[in-house]
């Protein structure tokens, strides 16, 4: 166990803020449609880390942050099984995952 | 520097290198490949924080559920020229000005942030800290979890008897999983085989 609790908090912090910042970057620029969902698991990941840090070094979140990273993890796969059939009836359609084409429905 | 931390640092780097390689690489395959490691890594992380539930929930549905479905996705949709989709230095650099930006912003307010923390007693002591029976315990209601009942009293302060209010997450747990359920069959729906009349298949 670490002397210093608050030390330790601050690095599972900077790690979930380092998930969250790559996965932002990854949904802005990855211009292949898989790539934006990678970027999405990423920032999911990041403020997953935030909750378990916070449950285990916080005294009033110890059984919330447990249960809301269950509850971002049940949300991700849910997110992830209807963004994956949206970009295979994207390609299915249109024959790319670019997602710079997707402009149907710009005004 | 005790195990604990030598640990963390270990598996914390090995999970962002592996995060920003997630963003640097072009190749979608490779980067499906190093999203494995993030994930993977950052279910170590929660077995370091003592969250052993969640570090296995992690493996099964991310690693072995949501990152098989990502590299269907992968495998169905890469050919040719959308295996590496090449992206200009111009937006390059900006997304990494802003990107290095954001974690700056992010890192000096988490470095002067102050919150109180758990102790060290409590963390160690098996009645209070943290298992999977505490957490199916408070998905049932048995443990109370009303945040102001566990407030430390300030002295002076005449002290409250907590109220018995046991908070369940039984009921945003049965919601998550008919969301999950009704999510499930739309996405079969939605990536169904189309069937084009007058056309031969």
């Amino acid at each position: 166990m670490t002397p210093n609790p608050d030390g330790a908090l601050t690095g599972y912090l900077l790690l979930g803020a380092l998930l969250f910042v790559c996965g932002a970057v990854c949904m802005a620029m990855k211009r292949n449609a898989i790539g934006v969902l990678m970027g999405v698991e990423l920032v999911l990941n990041g403020a997953n880390v935030n909750f378990v840090a916070f449950a285990r070094y916080n005294p009033t979140f110890e059984v919330e942050g447990q249960i809301f990273a269950l509850f971002v993890i049940v949300m991700a796969a849910a997110e992830a099984a209807v963004a994956l059939a949206i970009v295979l009836n994207f390609y299915n359609n249109h024959m790319t995952v670019d997602v710079d084409t997707a402009e149907e429905l710009k005004g | 520097m005790d195990l604990q931390t030598f640990l963390f640092w270990t598996v914390a780097i090995v999970t962002g290198l592996s995060a920003i390689a997630v963003v640097v690489t072009q190749n979608i395959v490779r980067s499906a490949a190093w999203l494995l490691v993030t994930l993977g890594g950052t279910a170590g992380v929660y077995f370091l924080l003592g969250a052993d539930f969640v570090g296995a929930t992690q493996l099964i549905i991310y690693v072995g559920g949501i990152l098989i479905l990502v590299v269907f996705g992968v495998m169905l949709t890469a050919q040719g020229p959308f295996i590496s989709m090449k992206v200009g230095a111009a937006e390059w650099a900006i997304a990494m000005v802003v990107g290095i930006v954001l974690f700056v912003v992010l890192a000096t307010t988490t470095m002067s942030a102050t919150w109180p923390t758990t102790t060290e007693a409590r963390m160690n002591n098996p009645e209070t800290s943290m298992n999977s029976a505490t957490l199916a315990g408070a998905f049932l209601g048995l443990r109370e979890v009303t945040p102001k009942a566990r407030m430390p009293i300030p002295p002076g302060d005449v002290p409250v008897v907590p109220m018995r209010t046991p908070v369940a997450y039984l009921l945003p747990f049965e919601i998550v999983s008919v969301h999950l359920l009704v999510v499930l069959i739309g996405a079969a729906y939605l990536a169904r085989a189309k069937r084009r009349r007058g056309t031969v298949a």
